[in-house]
């Protein structure tokens, strides 16, 4: 209808997921690696029997060396700012496809013979490297929402400030209370309501916490003078808060915790392929 | 201190760096003068810098030619140097001297103080400075009751009733300080004249209003104060008569500037209108009616009433050493030096130098305002200003001077020579010339988009380069120059969008009947069912087309500038079919209907094109009246987000950071690989900003069509670059006036931290902070461990200019999430896969 702008040439990246970039590019390119693979397997004909020294097993261990290299390298680009045409949205889509297509080349590389050694304690760990990768493309395509629907529009200094003024708030507020009472306050107040287990932060359940005990009190007791009923409300207003935050830290910590497992499994598996590697060349 | 009658050599009114250079360098030359300062101590305006401000030498290619120093450092010292060396030279200084009125003519002025007592001169150097006076109160103030109009350091009241009345950012700020400690035991209340906070950042206003909800600061709206005693203040309120105890009084309302009593100086009176109005032609007359004009000044300084001289931030030269420079300078023309040359000649000079001819830079400033027909009214000063803002440049024939769709902000003049304009860019070899002494790509200054045609030198060719500011100082100083811009600028516009072989023959009946019309954001350009036949081209900013389906609002359209609406009704006959309001305050050209109609009915191209056109909107609101009944949630969805983002400033953004919620997992690797792309700190804030159904706006440039933050940069410092950013380049002082120009808060002040031990040291070895921005505490111990003094300046988003690959934020999120859009996209990532 009107003349409009004209478009900028070369944006970097398009409104679409790393899982959806370049419409599955890498997962076209991830299946076809791994058909290919599958009917060289059936093809190839390798005497006495498929196996991780024969040729074709060379050439797919050789394969699946690169491809965990390459994967491994995710770490150092996520963290060098360095000039060029890249996007980390495109790495991390190549990363998870082509890391899912090691499942079937290393299986076969293998040639389904394992046991108690080194070479199937690097087979698995990278399994377990690539399980842990899975929960992570699932909490990342389904917590961001939460994440951000618990957070409204407030960032996290906000979140802590609006604590911090409440318990200010609740400090002068408990002032009149009795003795007991305030001291009931006062120890919610002096509790750090940050420092929390690794699990009570995952499950998000907190059966310490002083505020909701404090609040328990008081619900208590039917007569509260209008000094106490003034410290519940802000109480529930402080469990509010600390229940936002609270959520804030169990949704982080679920996007995270697995790259606990997935970087040190990934620098273990390093090892054990280098040990996989020198072991097969010289222990023949 | 007088000469022999009790009447001395000069006078010198305001001790800024200016004033008190001419009073160095005339007790120097041993030329009887007297410096009037207003306040108790010299130069007001740097004396009320922050505490340990560096204050910076730019521009550091401009010589010093002062009889006092002046070198980048702390404002304590710089004012110290002054102090001593003013005393060393036995300049003449008069303190608590405001000058209120000046009388009488040149040999013999006289001007009045404030405390009533007068001074004779011979000639006036005024150099007051730009700061005015603060606004004062205007209830009745009783004996005793403290009233102050600053505050420097709101550490230094305890346990006191303080009231800060006007709720501007200024006003605010000194609130939030003075409450800001509870320790200090202040109760602070803040009053503002209106129901909202219209003048105030919206960042200011919701912290005020937090700490309100704490009830640490007391807010009272539509509340004027009528009165203030010793310990007590009185407000006149909504609800009547209110009384409270107050120690304080922290007036901050804005200042006025100083224009009104320059124009005064020497002038006659005369009613008007019942009011006492200055006669035409008497008193210093300034360029234009325009809030940025300033006196109209002979290249010696003198004003248009003889005698008196304006040089500093007055005559708009806002640098400490611009400002010294010209206080000399002044002084050596007072004393008949006339052929004394500008400090800036070598700068002038090496500008001109690629110029063909060898020419001095006298002869090519008379050439540039003999040819180029918007200069002709400009002063060889202004001109010569003008100049140091702006690029003369010698192109070959053929040779291209921009291309289209370049970005571009600037405005030429061609100063000698003509250029060809390729009109059809499918085919560069249709041309349309311009002439000698003509204009070009005025569009970009005035629409702040991209160029529009690829403009080729047809000749060897000389042509002025005006930067944005420049142009736009100069449209505010010579109004013939804006008439004339105005003009072709209309024409160019409609040449453009129309295309066809059109001529400007052709154009010439709509063009004289179009007016330009500024509209507020929100204000209803078009009503649905309304039959008024204008038609509208957007010129600057951006409007909206809605249709109303069952009483709700339903977003059909963004149009951003250098679109044009209102064809339809004016084509068919029909009603209007849709409202069109502006998205944010525009401008826009309006032409009448009938005009239009005649233009079509002579060009049979134009008119093919403007039914296809219109053919596409059609269908657009075919769909949306079919789908009436299904539409609900899902339109409603549809206009909404598209009023989120307008307000959140996108309708005025050239290219914004968007993150989609739904796809981000909070890493942060946005914002640290923004701190590691530019020197070592973020200008991104990932979490803070608005959001809406998962659309989130982060604090981050907008690169506003036309910045807000650009408007006051004393050294122009901030410039739009090839690719549309907005950027800060070196010469920043650190100011912060941009910071508070600027709506969306995104302009921090902050010092480049020292650089940090690489990826690899900190992978392997653990060295460092690792990537991302340091925290403070790391900055600041390393920066102290190096022993030098690293100054705040301003920093911003640049897009990453000169990076290449492009923003690093959106090149580092692992997930997606950020993306970058333009406002050409906007609409398309409002529908992310929900409507349809
Ligand atoms: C926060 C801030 C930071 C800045 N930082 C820098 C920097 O780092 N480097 C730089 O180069 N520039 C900087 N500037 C700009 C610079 O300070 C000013 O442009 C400069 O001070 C102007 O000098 P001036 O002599 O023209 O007027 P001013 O410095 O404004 O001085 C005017 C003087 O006149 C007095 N006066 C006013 N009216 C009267 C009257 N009627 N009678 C008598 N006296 C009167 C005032 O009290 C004042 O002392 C900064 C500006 C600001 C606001
Ligand atoms: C052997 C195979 C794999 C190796 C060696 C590997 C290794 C890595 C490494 C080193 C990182 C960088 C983590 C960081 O520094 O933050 C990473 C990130 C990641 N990996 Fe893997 N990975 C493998 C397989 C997979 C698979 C199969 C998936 C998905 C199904 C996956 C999903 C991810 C994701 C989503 C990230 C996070 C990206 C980010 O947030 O920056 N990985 N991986
Ligand atoms: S700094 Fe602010 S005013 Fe300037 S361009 Fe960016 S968003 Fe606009
Ligand atoms: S960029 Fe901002 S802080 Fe720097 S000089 Fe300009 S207005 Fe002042
Ligand atoms: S890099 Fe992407 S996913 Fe990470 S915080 Fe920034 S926008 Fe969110």
């Amino acid at each position: 209808m009107a003349t409009l702008a004209p478009e900028k040439a070369g944006r970097p990246t398009d409104h679409e997921s790393f899982l959806v970039h370049k419409r599955f590019r890498w997962l076209w390119i991830a299946v076809l690696l791994c058909i290919a693979a599958g009917v060289g397997y059936a093809y190839a004909d390798v005497k006495p029997r498929p196996n991780g020294g024969s040729w074709y097993g060379y050439t797919l261990g050789t394969i699946a060396l690169l491809l965990i290299v390459w994967l491994s390298l995710l770490g150092v680009r996520k963290r060098a700012m360095t000039e060029g045409r890249w996007s980390l949205k495109a790495w991390t889509s190549a990363h998870v496809y082509l890391g899912l297509s090691l499942v079937v080349i290393a299986t076969l590389h293998t040639g389904f013979q394992l046991g108690w050694n080194i070479h199937t304690l690097a087979y698995a760990l990278m399994m377990l490297v690539i399980a842990s990768g899975l929960y992570g493309i699932t909490v990342y395509a389904k917590l961001p929402e939460k994440l951000s629907n618990n957070r409204g529009e407030m960032s996290k200094r906000q979140m802590v400030e609006s604590l911090a003024a409440l318990d200010r708030q609740l400090d002068a507020a408990a002032q009149p209370l009795a003795r007991e009472e305030s001291d009931r306050v006062i120890a919610a107040l002096e509790q750090d309501p940050f420092r929390a287990g690794v699990l009570a932060r995952l499950t998000n359940s907190y059966p310490g916490c002083r505020t909701a005990r404090a609040l328990k009190d008081f619900a208590r007791d039917h007569e509260l003078d209008a000094h106490e009923q003034r410290v519940a409300g802000l109480l529930h207003k402080r469990a509010a808060q600390l229940a936002q935050i609270r959520r804030q830290m169990q949704l982080r910590a679920l996007l995270d915790v697995w790259l606990y497992v997935h970087i040190p499994a990934t620098v273990a598996l390093l090892g054990a392929l280098t040990a996989h590697v020198v072991s097969v060349f010289f222990y023949w | 201190m007088a000469g022999t009658d009790g009447i001395v050599d000069v006078a010198i009114v305001g001790s800024g760096p200016a004033g008190l250079s001419a009073a160095a360098h005339a007790a120097a030359k041993g030329m009887s003068h007297v410096l009037l300062e207003k306040t108790d101590h010299l130069s007001d305006t740097i004396y009320k810098y922050q505490k340990g401000k560096h204050v910076m030498a730019t521009p550091s290619h401009l010589v010093l030619r002062a009889d006092l120093d002046f070198d980048a450092g702390k404002r304590e010292a710089i004012l110290d140097t002054w102090n001593r060396q003013l005393g060393e030279a036995q300049a003449n200084v008069m303190l608590n001297a405001e000058v209120t009125a000046i009388e009488g003519a040149a040999g013999d002025f006289k001007l009045t103080l404030k405390n009533g007592r007068t001074v004779r001169a011979k000639a006036v150097v005024m150099a007051i400075g730009t700061q005015g006076n603060p606004n004062l109160v205007r209830c009745p103030v009783g004996e005793g009751a403290v009233v102050q109009y600053q505050l420097d350091d709101p550490g230094e009241y305890v346990d006191e009733h303080i009231v800060v009345i006007g709720a501007g950012d200024a006003g605010i700020e000194n609130a939030m300080g003075l409450a800001a400690d509870p320790q200090q035991g202040n109760k602070v209340t803040i009053v503002n004249r209106s129901r909202d906070f219209a003048t105030a950042k919206a960042a200011n206003v919701q912290a005020l209003l937090a700490m309100e909800g704490e009830g640490r600061i007391t807010v009272m709206l539509e509340t004027t104060a009528s009165a203030i005693n010793q310990g007590e203040i009185v407000f006149d309120t909504r609800d009547g008569e209110v009384r409270a105890p107050c120690d304080r009084v922290i007036a901050r309302m804005g200042s006025a500037p100083p224009r009104a009593f320059v124009e005064a100086a020497c002038a006659e009176f005369e009613e008007r209108e019942g009011k006492r109005a200055i006669k035409a032609g008497t008193g210093i007359a300034f360029t234009s009616a325009d809030r940025v004009a300033y006196p109209r000044l002979t290249p010696t300084f003198e004003s248009t009433v003889p005698g008196i001289y304006v040089i500093g931030a007055l005559a708009g030269y806002p640098l400490i050493k611009h400002c010294m420079n010209q206080g000399h300078d002044v002084i050596e023309f007072l004393a008949g030096n006339t052929s004394l040359k500008p400090a800036d000649e070598p700068i002038l000079e090496e500008k001109f130098a690629d110029l063909p001819g060898k020419q001095s830079v006298d002869e090519w400033l008379a050439l540039f305002g003999r040819n180029v027909v918007i200069l002709q009214e400009l002063s060889t000063l202004q001109l010569r200003e003008l100049m140091l803002d702006s690029d003369a440049r010698y192109f070959k024939a053929g040779e291209v001077i921009f291309t289209r769709n370049d970005p571009g902000s600037s405005m030429f003049a061609i100063a000698q020579g003509s250029v060809a304009v390729e009109v059809n860019p499918k085919d560069p070899s249709v041309t349309v010339p311009i002439g000698e002494g003509l204009i070009f790509g005025e569009v970009g200054l005035i629409s702040g988009r991209r160029r529009g045609a690829t403009i080729r030198a047809a000749e060897p060719t000389i042509a002025l380069e005006f930067s944005r500011n420049a142009a736009l100082k100069l449209l505010a100083t010579a109004p013939s120059a804006a008439r004339a811009v105005n003009r072709i600028s209309i024409e160019r516009q409609l040449l453009q969008m129309f295309g066809s072989g059109l001529t400007s023959e052709d154009l010439e009946e709509i063009v004289e009947a179009a007016v330009v019309e500024d509209k507020r954001a929100g204000e209803v350009i078009i009503e649905e069912g309304a039959d008024d036949k204008d038609v509208f081209v957007i010129r600057r900013g951006s409007v909206v087309v809605e249709k109303s389906i069952g009483g709700h609002p339903v977003f059909l359209n963004y149009l951003p500038a250098g679109s044009y609406f209102g064809e339809m009704a004016v084509i068919d006959g029909s009603k209007r079919t849709a409202t069109v309001k502006s998205a944010i305050k525009s401008q826009v050209v309006r032409f009448p209907g009938d005009a239009f109609n005649r233009l079509l009915e002579r060009k049979p191209a134009l008119r093919e094109k403007a039914l296809t056109d219109m053919a596409a909107r059609r269908k657009l609101n075919a769909f949306v009246e079919e789908r009436k009944e299904s539409f609900g949630d899902a339109a409603d969805y549809h206009s909404q987000t598209a009023q989120f983002l307008v307000d959140n400033g996108i309708g005025e953004a050239t290219d914004v950071l968007l993150i989609d919620e739904t796809l981000c997992v909070g890493c942060d690797n946005c914002e640290k690989a923004c701190a590691d792309s530019h020197d070592g700190l973020s200008r991104l804030d990932r979490e803070a900003g608005r959001t809406y159904a998962h659309l989130h706006v982060p604090t981050s440039c907008r690169h506003c069509e036309h910045p807000h933050c650009m408007a006051d940069c004393p050294p122009n410092a901030i410039k739009r670059g090839p690719d549309g950013e907005v950027f800060i380049d070196e010469t920043c002082i650190g100011c912060g006036n941009c910071q508070r120009n600027c709506p969306y808060g995104v302009i921090r002040m902050d010092a480049k931290p020292p650089k940090k031990p690489g990826l690899l040291s900190w992978m392997f070895l653990g060295l460092g902070p690792g990537p991302g921005e340091a925290s403070y505490s790391w900055r600041k111990k390393k920066a102290e461990a190096s022993g030098k003094e690293v100054p705040k300046v301003a920093i911003k988003c640049d897009m990453c200019s000169g990076i290449e690959g492009g923003p690093a934020c959106v090149r580092a999120c692992p997930t997606g999430a950020a993306i970058r859009v333009g406002p050409e996209k906007f609409l398309s990532v409002a529908q992310i896969g929900k409507v349809g």
